[in-house]
């Protein structure tokens, strides 16, 4: 799938701080660092897999790029225009090239919109088709995700979850975008429905040349979905690579730790399995720990995780991680 | 154990026979759990897995009698606790029996405790009221459980109020309050549902160490196929408010009889899958429970639906040992592998 391997995204240290606010003057006292740092690149044509447990910024990274939040630092690189630095008319036009969907298909879709004034919203808000034009496109999107154009006069509350978030991606499609950034969409979903929604996502990705960000916290969906796969904690990448050596090979501790906390539907299996269990909670990001984010609950964390932060590095071909005890091995790719 | 006046009896821990549940609402008859019947043995693990609306949590609390009288009516069966049927029981018995001998924890540990009352407080109440402990044995007690559930400086958090407790830890907490009076059996709603994977591990891992050490059966009720295979010795598939299919976990999850267990299993990515393989999926939505339907509940979402299907509802029957299945057509239903 990335053999072109054109650049379609890059994301270079990227930051988000929300300011913490106390007393009557609304003193600055410090900054949830819900994103601190992020490097990474999206490949034309792939799905890449964001995963990491709540509270550790993959959400929010997601709506920094398209800038649905003003990146505090670093710089977003989208078909080659900075999107961190654009602005007005032009920040518009570049958002027709990329689109989110979100997690909740009850509170993402106003319910007092009908069908055809949401998925055609962005038609018209974009002056690129009213009228029976507009009609004509709605009627196409919705037969492409699977849903009777017949409903377009419907609204919300008349659909169950699945058909939502089909309806949520009628509309991001509506415009032709490259890249979908889509954050949790199927976790709100039942698990027979889950299934529907994803071969759909599949689908589309296959006919028409979509590249997929997906955000999610349920890492067995991510490995069937995912090219790649990066995973987050405390407001950085930990790991990234390909979504096979992710599951077969973790390199980071907290990789470890999480793919063996992921129950598996196979009473054989679980039989057999030694699990990771991590100590304690997930730090706040308003006050992460010194050193290595991850050290407070990493089991095998020596002395320099405690005092120095690891740097995100590439220890193999395509394979980055950031953490002390692993060392770079084998051909790097420069 | 007919003292009290039943009629009918049961050797099991706990039976229930033909549980049927509804509400009767403005839009209405909600039919949420029809005909349940199953029995679960001293120490037993039995995990309750289905979609939402299924009828899992009904079930559950229809067993704890909390359901909401109306819009709720537990219309008919009986609920076999040791020989008495709770359905029975005066309001004032079954406060007895509730949180002493048959204790609950639910899905969501911030909503199911008093965000005004410390800590140590609410699991004090339960010692005092279920056994007569004084002030001070109870704070004893309530700081010996929560270090039982793995809180550090248990003795110290007593005075937290729950908004200082993590997810995880408040989740803890409950299960520090459920196992307090040492139930026989423990019922747990959904107990890691809103709780990260990593916190849902350490809570897994917890519930069987106390299992292994205090020995009360387990229901646990899930949408999750993994936790279940894992916790689980026996497990009810639910569908509509009704068993589907119940048998050992091996059973169900190597040996599928009914599509709609068949097609749940074959809706979740396996480890073992290539990308570029398709996931099953169910066609179709769950149904609606408002009004009654004839039938087989998952007949327009099947594809080994016959006429008969669309007539009458299959009964839940032994199809290999300890396997029970309802469905007309499981002779023709394809297993996975």
């Amino acid at each position: 799938m990335t053999a072109q391997r054109e650049v379609i995204l890059q994301v270079e240290n990227l930051k988000k701080y929300f300011p913490i606010r106390r007393g009557v003057f609304q003193r600055h006292v410090g900054d949830v660092k819900a994103v601190d740092g992020v490097s990474f690149d999206v490949y034309r044509g792939e799905t890449l897999g964001l995963v990491g447990e709540s509270g550790c910024g993959k959400t929010t990274t997601g709506r920094t790029i398209i800038r649905l939040y003003e990146p505090t630092d670093g710089h977003v690189h989208f078909e080659g225009a900075d999107l961190a630095a654009t602005s007005g008319s032009n920040l518009r036009q570049m958002r027709r090239k990329m689109q989110m969907i979100f997690q909740d298909p009850y509170a993402s879709l106003s319910p007092r919109m009908s069908v055809l004034g949401i998925v055609g919203e962005p038609l018209e808000v974009h002056r690129v088709a009213s009228g029976k034009e507009r009609k004509d496109r709605v009627a196409e999107l919705l037969e492409l995700v699977g849903l009777d154009p017949a409903f377009m006069n419907r609204y919300p509350h008349e659909f169950s979850g699945g058909q939502r978030q089909r309806i949520g991606l009628a509309r991001s499609l509506a415009l032709n975008p490259d890249l979908i950034i889509c954050d949790e969409p199927i976790s709100a979903l039942d698990v027979s429905i889950q299934a529907q929604v994803v071969n759909l996502l599949e689908e589309l990705q296959a006919k028409l040349g979509l590249t997929y960000m997906f955000i999610a916290h349920d890492l067995s969906m991510v490995r069937h979905i995912s090219n790649r796969v990066a995973v987050m904690y405390l407001g950085k990448i930990v790991e990234l690579t390909d979504r096979d050596a992710l599951y077969s090979n973790p390199l980071h501790p907290y990789t470890q730790a999480l793919l063996s906390a992921v129950p598996v539907p196979d009473p054989f299996i679980e039989e057999k399995r030694q699990r990771i269990i991590l100590e304690g909670d997930l730090p706040s990001p308003a006050n992460p720990p010194q050193g290595c984010n991850f050290n407070t609950r990493c089991p095998v964390a020596i002395d320099t995780c405690f005092e120095m932060e690891p740097e995100f590095i590439e220890v193999a071909s395509g394979h980055s991680c950031a953490c002390h005890l692993v060392k770079p091995k084998g051909p790097l790719v420069d | 154990m007919s003292v009290y006046g039943a009629q009918s009896t049961s050797d099991h821990l706990l039976e229930l026979k033909n549980l049927t549940t509804r509400f009767y609402t403005e839009d209405g008859v909600v039919h949420a759990v029809s005909g349940v019947s199953y029995a679960l043995e001293e120490g037993d693990t039995l995990g309750v897995v289905g979609e939402s609306g299924c009828g899992k949590s009904v079930h559950a609390l229809s067993v704890m009698r909390l359901i909401p009288i109306p819009p709720g009516k537990i219309e008919e069966g009986e609920v076999f606790f040791r020989g008495r049927d709770l359905l029975k029981l005066s309001d004032d018995e079954m406060r007895h029996v509730r949180g002493a001998q048959i204790a609950m924890v639910f899905q969501d540990p911030m909503t199911s405790l008093n965000p005004v009352l410390t800590v140590g407080f609410q699991i004090m109440e339960a010692l005092k009221l279920h056994q007569g402990m004084s002030d001070e044995e109870a704070r004893d007690r309530a700081g010996e459980l929560l270090a039982m559930v793995g809180i550090p400086e248990a003795a110290q958090r007593l005075d937290d109020y729950p908004h200082q407790f993590s997810g995880g830890m408040r989740q803890r907490a409950m299960i520090a309050m459920a196992l307090s009076c040492n139930p026989a059996i423990l019922i747990a709603d959904e107990p890691t549902t809103s709780l990260d994977v990593t916190i849902q591990a350490q809570i897994v891992e917890l519930v069987k160490r106390l299992r292994d050490k205090l020995g009360m059966a387990i229901i646990w009720i899930t949408h999750d196929l993994g936790v279940i295979a894992g916790l689980a010795q026996k497990v009810n598939v639910m569908y509509a408010g009704r068993i589907v299919e119940r048998g050992t976990v091996k059973e169900i999850y190597g040996n599928p009889h009914h599509p709609y267990t068949v097609g749940l299993l074959g809706s979740l990515p396996h480890p073992n899958l290539d990308r570029d393989a398709k996931l099953f999926s169910i066609r179709g939505e769950p149904p609606d429970l408002v009004g009654i339907s004839k039938g087989c509940p998952f007949a327009p979402r099947c594809d080994y639906a016959v006429e008969r299907c669309l007539h009458e509802t299959p009964p839940l029957e032994i199809a290999e040992t300890e396997h029970l299945v309802a469905c007309w057509e499981q002779e023709r239903v394809e297993r996975p592998q």
